[in-house]
């Protein structure tokens, strides 16, 4: 039988606790972006700094949602910090493969599918930490989409910053 | 004990195991079970009766029809309409809304004019409304709700001034408050509006008489009431209804057809184009026959006693703890308790519950612009219903320990 110590390990409680990262950045030079899960309201806000070579320099995380929303935009905040905008990307495919969530597509618009294809082959590299604590919601697939409310959000910040 | 001790035993699905428990079900204001009379009577028209209605001279399709027919019969005695053609079947409450937004509003208002609404509406009440907003430049505007979860009408004078038309809920899906109906019509009316009434929350708890009511429409869904999803039914006045242009255009709906034109059917058909839901109809004619034989009155007296239970039960076991929105008065509610446990997200608290075979409803329960009065993103919601007894409530109670276990901090 499926438990909830499967979904609520201690780490993901920790996080949730004690969110890492919270708070806001002053935009700009930060990119704001707000993320919605129209299902349960729960709400995502992610402020990112990035410094002219590409590299994250700076992140927090506004907003509310339950504990696995929280937990792993706390968990996610630690893992991007200090990373370029190309492993964050590649974080993003394999938490997502984590989750079960298999794209192609990473980007906003379709030229990036093959890229997408790329990144899920260099994910598997990709050292997921603390984050592999959240494998358990896949057994509870409601709650998937709270575990990738703050990725989607990023994905859409790093698109952003990118551009800027 | 106003209803019989043995109801639950008329609903199979409750017979049934989650999670290694016995199910729970909290969740009615969202869909209600189904007994088996109706279950039997669905699957009884589909082998003995169905046909196409309206159309066939045979005497199957003469037996389909009465079931329509008789199934709308019942309805309409059910809420003391004047008329069976006052009762127009739809898919749920929310098409009946927009079949009042598009066909009665889109006629009879224009640019300027104002449709009064409150917080504490479904989005079916809403968003039909918007979009009639940003077609035609109506004015919406807002009864607010106040702190202990009722209507301010402090300003409806002011509200009412000019406008068209009110549409106010009757039970609140998320407070569970009910609204003063009859009181409103009349303000209404002596305003120069007309009163429609979101009754999906009513209809299936509270003995519902259009007329004591005094609407002039009225909206409510089937399967919050027993029956199976995919009915619905827009009540209004036969000469309101008799001045509307069709919603939909097809078959069933017309009188005449040539190349130049058609003319519509007499109500309430002219506002049923296609083929109909026979099978969901008859389910919920049945549902009438058994909310009937049970008495509106003693379904309403059970779940006043059971919320006055679970009000107190909840707030005994769990103190300060616990929050819960809407009317303190069982009195003045409806079976339909919204709440927060200390600050654990709800849709953390429905998943412990659901491990205890406790099915409640967390999210927004589509009213965000109330969840935006009541400060909060989301509730957890425990919604009572005829199969539910004080054994439901103490489970709550208990499950509810074990969010403590895992969040207390
Ligand atoms: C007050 C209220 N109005 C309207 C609706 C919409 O009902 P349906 O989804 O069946 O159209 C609901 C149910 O969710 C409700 O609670």
């Amino acid at each position: 039988m499926i438990g909830l110590e499967d979904l609520y390990r201690e780490i993901i409680l920790d996080h949730y606790r004690t969110p890492r990262n919270r708070g806001e950045l002053e935009t700009p030079p930060a990119q704001r972006v707000e993320g919605f899960n129209p299902l349960c309201g729960d709400e995502i806000i992610v402020y990112l700094q990035v410094d002219d070579s590409g590299v994250i320099d700076d992140v927090a995380i506004g907003g509310q949602g339950c504990s696995i929303s929280q937990s792993s935009a706390s968990m996610m905040s630690v893992a991007i910090k200090g990373r370029t905008i190309e492993d964050a990307r590649k974080l993003i495919v394999a938490f997502k493969g984590l989750m079960s969530i298999h794209e192609t597509e990473i980007g906003g618009d379709g030229s990036e599918a093959a890229l997408g294809i790329e990144l899920e082959g260099a994910a598997e590299d990709m050292k997921l930490g603390d984050l592999e604590a959240l494998r358990g919601v896949v057994k509870f697939p409601i709650r998937i989409k709270c575990a990738t409310l703050s990725w989607n959000t990023l994905a859409q910040a790093l698109d952003e910053a990118a551009a800027a | 004990m106003t209803l019989p001790a043995a109801i639950k035993s008329d609903f199979p699905l409750l017979d049934q195991q989650f999670h290694g428990h016995q199910l729970v079900y909290l969740d009615s204001a969202n869909t209600s079970q189904k007994p088996q009379v109706v279950i039997d009577a669905m699957a009884d028209y589909y082998e003995h009766t169905n046909a196409n209605v309206h159309r066939g001279s045979y005497e199957l399709a003469v037996r389909a029809t009465a079931a329509l027919e008789g199934a709308r019969a019942k309805v309409a005695s059910f809420i003391n309409a004047n008329s069976d053609s006052e009762v127009v079947f739809t898919k749920n409450a929310t098409e009946s809304m927009n079949l009042l937004a598009r066909s009665w509003a889109e006629t009879n208002l224009s640019a300027g004019d104002a449709v009064v609404i409150s917080e504490m509406e479904h989005h079916a009440n809403i968003v039909p409304w918007h979009m009639l907003r940003a077609q035609k430049g109506i004015e919406l505007r807002w009864i607010p709700v106040d702190q202990s979860g009722h209507l301010d009408l402090s300003d409806l004078d002011r509200l009412l001034d000019g406008a068209k038309l009110l549409s106010v809920t009757a039970m609140s899906n998320v407070l569970g408050t009910l609204n003063p109906i009859a009181q409103l019509s009349e303000r209404a009316h002596a305003a120069g509006a007309l009163m429609a009434v979101d009754a999906s929350q009513y209809v299936p708890h509270v003995p519902t008489d259009v007329q004591a009511l005094g609407a002039d429409f009225l909206v409510f869904t089937g399967h919050k009431m027993l029956a199976p999803m995919g009915i619905g039914v827009l009540w209004a006045k036969a000469e309101l209804l008799d001045a509307m242009p069709p919603f939909l255009g097809g078959g069933e709906m017309i009188l005449n057809v040539t190349k130049d034109g058609f003319t519509t059917n007499e109500i309430p058909w002219k506002f049923e184009a296609g083929t109909p839901m026979v099978a969901e109809a008859v389910g919920l004619g049945r549902a009438v026959d058994y909310l009937s034989e049970l008495g509106m009155d003693n379904v309403r007296q059970h779940e006043v006693e059971l919320t006055a239970y679970a009000l107190r039960t909840l707030t005994e076991r769990h103190g300060d703890k616990i929050t819960i929105h809407g009317p303190t008065e069982p009195a003045e509610r409806g079976g339909v308790m919204s709440f927060i446990y200390g600050d654990v997200h709800p849709h953390d608290v429905a998943q412990v519950l659901d491990q205890s075979g406790i099915a409640v409803r967390a999210g927004h329960h589509c009213a965000k612009p109330l969840m935006d009065v009541l400060g909060a993103n989301a509730t957890s919601r425990a919604s009572l219903y005829v199969y539910n007894d004080k054994s439901d409530l103490d489970k709550l109670a208990d499950a509810l320990s074990a969010v403590d276990d895992i969040f207390s901090f």
